[in-house]
């Protein structure tokens, strides 16, 4: 080949490549009208590392496909990452039935991103006997639902019944108050060999989160809404208490221990190690207690918050992408009410736990209530593996506390919040008021850009 | 005659089809990766979008709605303020390590890649390192300090270091770069300049400040504006570092990235703001542009 025969071979190779990677980033592919199956795309499928819960969630969407032949199952891995969401939508690649936190469903419905599913409930007759504090969460200001819940926790004290018969205190009667706390971390602490009446979070935004569950448990808000604009509210005799309180048992009574600036997985070592003895935690604490960090569950107890006042809850639960087809929000609900918010399952998911070794008989999650409730206790009951007894503080106390959810943009806040909680832990000369006032005026800042 | 004309166009295409050719290649891949989202990031800063129904036009509602926020002026003085500290450290140590590297009779190969190592680490683990340094409960600096009997620092937690504590990771993770270019330019000065100041009997400093000084200013000046524009887009130490939320620290980068995925979920404000970053930075651009090219 002479040279200009080769240059001109170049070239057409060089415009045809050209060509082709313009039609591959051109245009986005219109699905095509189909007239078989509905075929709905749904997250929350584990990784291929996680084998057992994989080959569990295909086997269910084996049975499903089998039962509903009308309805194809796409699953994807993942759950929901505030940070991908956008362009994931953006990028047409939100799944069709997608995962949520408790803290997503207000700014999703207000931004116009979710479809209402009002109109489709009656076919999934369960949702009747869901609480209807939970539902709140899903329902937008027009009373329209967008989306259901399907898993849900509300933070107590977590405590260690071992430690507490030690310190001469009763575990069957934990501490009410906030004044009871400080007095038995007193007791505890006086046990000596490094044990630290009572331990709490400052870092990694856990710290905020904590502030808030015990302004919450004092009758204390951490945002109001003032017409429709959000304010900070913690900066009040109720946030004053809330540090006042940490700041006599971490300087005062000494009663915290000198390690401070502690996240999640910190305060459940400890516990795990029989070092602590009480923090504000959920049940879901206690399996990873047992099954990391080698703790037993006959060690720990689980009571309501102290205070009672109000306890902050959280959770989980699915959502419908914007502007599906009818069939396909029935097809998705069909989806839900077989795989994740079904009371049915309850009795072989427990049978299936507890012969993998995992927790049955933890008081949370438990979304239902009237029927569907009993059926859960029924499965319960006859497939415990964990002393429910330790719960029973919780269990008896709990539904009389009214359940709060976190403030808007509740990570950013927590972040800010942080700051405050770690200052009063690890500066004994630290100043409340001003931290709470500096706290407030950033928080406002990003309260402003709250729906 | 306009037969003629066209004659000659169609010839002229024919005669540079392969120039063309190649030229189509670096066209579409600039076109379509650069040129399309600009283009599309200005139209944005006009609009609202939800990415689920149509976007609608605003006008010039997100520049009202970027000056009316208080952190627009805090996250322009704060990235002021990171240039500022960069350039001093960031600025002046590459120069003084490339100025000690070349006196190093031996092993200079050696130094030449310990200084250039650090930017060989992908930059989020260089952050996630000096993340664990910077720890005030468990990390290694207050670790040493307090083994010392030295007061410990909060480091990032702190009003008065976070900025200081970020611009030394910046630093550290980037100077690499700076130092060996500066070496190159160390390389090339003829040693009869040096000699020649030897004999005139100049000082150190002196030589430094009337022979390496006065041949380097070329590259100097270079690496000064492109470390302005450099620094100015700082984003994965503060954000990695002291989150979005930290008002002592928040800098443009991080308030688009607030805009669009944090607290607002409001692309059409990060666009907005994007928009004037790029504004400034084009401006820094330009000078460098026409720096280089007197230069050429």
């Amino acid at each position: 080949m002479n040279r200009r025969m080769l240059g001109k071979s170049v070239a057409v190779a060089l415009i045809a490549g050209t060509a082709l990677l313009g039609a591959a980033c051109s245009g986005e592919d219109k699905p095509a009208e189909s007239t078989g199956p509905v075929t709905i795309t749904v997250n929350g499928k584990p990784p291929a590392t996680d084998a057992v819960n994989l080959a569990n969630f295909e086997a269910d969407v084996k049975a499903f496909e089998a039962k509903y032949p009308n309805i194809k199952i796409d699953a994807k891995e993942g759950f929901m990452d505030p940070q991908t969401f956008a362009t994931k939508l953006a990028g047409g690649q939100l799944e069709d039935v997608f995962y949520v936190y408790f803290t997503d469903p207000q700014a999703l419905i207000a931004k116009k991103q979710v479809s209402d599913i009002s109109a489709y409930l009656d076919t999934v007759p369960q949702v009747k006997d869901i609480q209807e504090q939970l539902m709140k969460v899903f329902t937008g200001p027009d009373g329209k639902v967008y989306g259901l819940p399907s898993a849900n926790y509300s933070l107590g004290l977590v405590y260690n019944r071992t430690l507490f018969t030690k310190a001469g205190l009763d575990p069957a009667n934990p501490p009410k108050t906030w004044e009871e706390v400080r007095t038995a971390a007193q007791k505890l602490k006086a046990l000596g060999d490094g044990v630290v009446g009572y331990g709490d979070y400052s870092k990694s935004n856990t710290g905020g989160w904590h502030f808030t569950a015990e302004l919450y448990s004092v009758g204390g808000d951490i945002a109001v809404k003032d017409g429709d604009k959000w304010k900070a509210a913690f900066n009040s005799d109720k946030g004053k208490q809330v540090l006042q309180q940490l700041k006599d048992m971490r300087w005062t009574d000494d009663t915290m221990g000198s390690r401070q600036l502690l996240e999640w997985a910190d305060l459940i070592q400890m516990a795990a190690s029989g070092k602590l003895g009480m923090y504000i935690g959920s049940s879901d604490n206690l399996p990873v207690i047992v099954n990391q960090y080698k703790g037993k569950y006959e060690d720990y107890g689980l009571s309501v918050m102290p205070g009672g006042q109000g306890t902050l809850g959280g959770g989980d639960g699915y959502m419908f992408k914007a502007g599906l087809s009818p069939e396909k929000i029935k097809a998705g609900l069909t989806w839900l009410s077989f795989k994740t918010i079904n009371p049915d399952r309850i009795m072989a998911d427990n049978e299936k736990a507890s012969k993998a070794g995992q927790p049955v008989g933890l008081p949370q999650p438990n979304i239902w209530t009237g029927a569907s409730a009993a059926k859960r206790e029924e499965a319960t009951k006859k497939f415990a593996n964990v002393p429910s007894d330790n719960f029973a503080p919780f269990v008896a106390g709990n539904a009389s506390i009214p359940l709060k959810l976190e403030p808007p943009l509740a990570q950013q806040v927590y972040a800010v919040l942080d700051t405050a909680m770690q200052k009063v832990l690890t500066d004994r000369n630290a100043d409340i008021a001003k931290l709470l006032a500096d706290a407030e005026a950033q928080v406002n800042t990003i309260l402003a850009a709250a729906k | 005659m306009t037969v003629g004309a066209s004659e000659r166009l169609r010839r002229r295409i024919g005669d540079n089809l392969q120039a063309y050719a190649f030229l189509a290649a670096g066209l579409v891949c600039f076109g379509l990766f650069s040129w399309y989202p600009l283009v599309k990031g200005i139209i944005l800063s006009f609009q609202q979008d939800n990415f689920v129904t149509p976007p609608y036009w605003v006008g010039l509602d997100n520049y009202r709605a970027l000056f009316a926020d208080p952190l627009f002026g805090t996250a322009w003085l704060n990235t002021l303020e990171f240039t500022a500290l960069a350039l001093l450290f960031g600025y002046a140590v590459p120069f003084a390590v490339a100025l000690v590297v070349n006196e190093f009779r031996h092993a200079k190969g050696f130094f030449r890649v310990a200084v250039y190592l650090p930017v060989m680490l992908p930059p989020i683990v260089s952050v996630l390192l000096w993340k664990y340094f910077y720890d005030p409960g468990s990390g290694l600096f207050n670790a040493v300090l307090s083994a010392l009997h030295l007061p410990t620092s909060e480091w990032t937690q702190s009003p008065k270091m976070a900025m200081v504590s970020l611009v030394l990771v910046s630093t550290w993770a980037n100077m690499g770069g700076a130092t060996i270019m500066y070496l190159a330019g160390l390389a090339g000065i003829p040693s009869e300049l040096y000699e020649a100041a030897e004999l005139d009997g100049a000082s150190v400093w002196q030589r430094v400040r009337h022979v390496t000084i006065p041949q380097l200013r070329f590259i100097m000046l270079v690496l000064l504006l492109l470390q302005i524009v450099a620094t100015m887009q700082v984003f994965i130490e503060p954000f990695q570092l002291t989150g979005t939320t930290n008002p002592d620290t928040i800098t443009v980068m991080v308030l688009i990235y607030r805009y669009a995925f944090t607290v607002n979920n409001d692309f059409g404000l990060a666009a907005a703001m994007s928009v004037l970053l790029f504004i400034v930075l084009g401006a820094f651009s330009a000078v460098y542009l026409r720096l280089t090219r007197k230069a050429d």
